[in-house]
């Protein structure tokens, strides 16, 4: 088993706040974060898949179409968005990085057609989404595993 | 138990080649990393070692020694190498940087003397690494 992890960036903006809480709530529970006009990061994406070495192509996934996957799941409904406007995910969701981290898990799962390597050489070649990370400054990161 | 890490950097060529394939299947598969004059990359290795902490040291492992064992065993082996012509494997093994921390992997791990070894990271790029653990 070898794990192969790929770095990708984004930036976007985002508020934190949550509908539920009163304005007072907000504000202590987020802090300027909670700024109404919003402010924004440049996000690292980190995506791990991890499986065997394909001995036909001696690698774990087709890189290409990696990229291609994380590019139209991903990059294309982040980058340089409001997340909070402009993305359906976090419509009903505060799009802290933890909740990011998931969604782009998700939504890069759902692509990998159940663990298969689409576009790999060899489609009985398997591997699967092992781990997403995501930093949305050089001191914060976050991780999911699934 | 403690894990403990060093890393290393080695600047190599390489392609991509599988003899099985024509060059048309090489090149659709490969794209431009088939290219059979090669080309090259700045790797770093992590290589860390687990044990427990020797209490008449207060290390795992001496660091130096491992420094010279990854220079002896790895660096010496691939570094400003064409990997594919000058390192023995690559003849039968395509060098990817899966391939690469596997071998990194099973020429280490039966010379350690203190601790064991634990994970292999190998970036090709400051944007693209894998990690091997053995199994």
């Amino acid at each position: 088993m070898v794990y192969l992890t790929r770095r990708y960036r984004f930036s976007a903006s985002h508020r934190l706040h949550n509908d539920a809480l009163t304005a007072e709530e907000n504000a202590r529970v987020y802090g300027k974060c909670n700024n109404l006009y919003g402010h924004g990061h440049n996000y690292v994406l980190e995506v791990t898949l991890a499986g065997p070495i394909d001995p036909e192509t001696g690698m774990v996934y087709d890189l290409a179409a990696l990229d291609r996957a994380v590019e139209e799941e991903v990059l294309d409904r982040f980058d340089h968005t409001n997340l909070n406007l402009d993305v359906e995910n976090f419509r009903q969701r505060v799009p802290t990085t933890e909740n990011v981290c998931i969604e782009a898990f998700n939504l890069v799962r759902a692509r990998l057609t159940g663990g298969r390597a689409a576009g790999a050489p060899n489609p009985a070649h398997l591997a699967h989404l092992a781990r997403v990370r995501v930093e949305e400054t050089n001191s914060n990161s976050f991780e999911y595993e699934g | 138990m403690i894990y403990v890490t060093r890393r290393a950097e080695f600047s190599a060529s390489h392609y991509y080649h599988n003899p099985a394939w024509s060059g048309e299947e090489n090149r659709r598969v490969f794209g431009k990393c088939a290219n059979p004059h090669g080309h090259g990359h700045n790797y770093t290795v992590e290589v860390t070692v687990r044990g427990e902490v020797d209490p008449k040291t207060g290390m795992v492992l001496d660091l130096k020694d491992l420094k010279k064992l990854v220079e002896k065993e790895v660096l010496d082996l691939v570094d400003h190498k064409f990997l594919n012509r000058e390192v023995p494997v690559f003849a039968t093994t395509i060098p990817t940087t899966e391939n690469i921390a596997v071998e990194i992997w099973k020429w280490l791990a039966p010379k350690l003397n203190l601790g064991k070894l634990h994970r292999i990271r190998l970036y090709e790029s400051a944007d693209l690494y894998v990690e091997y653990y053995g199994d």
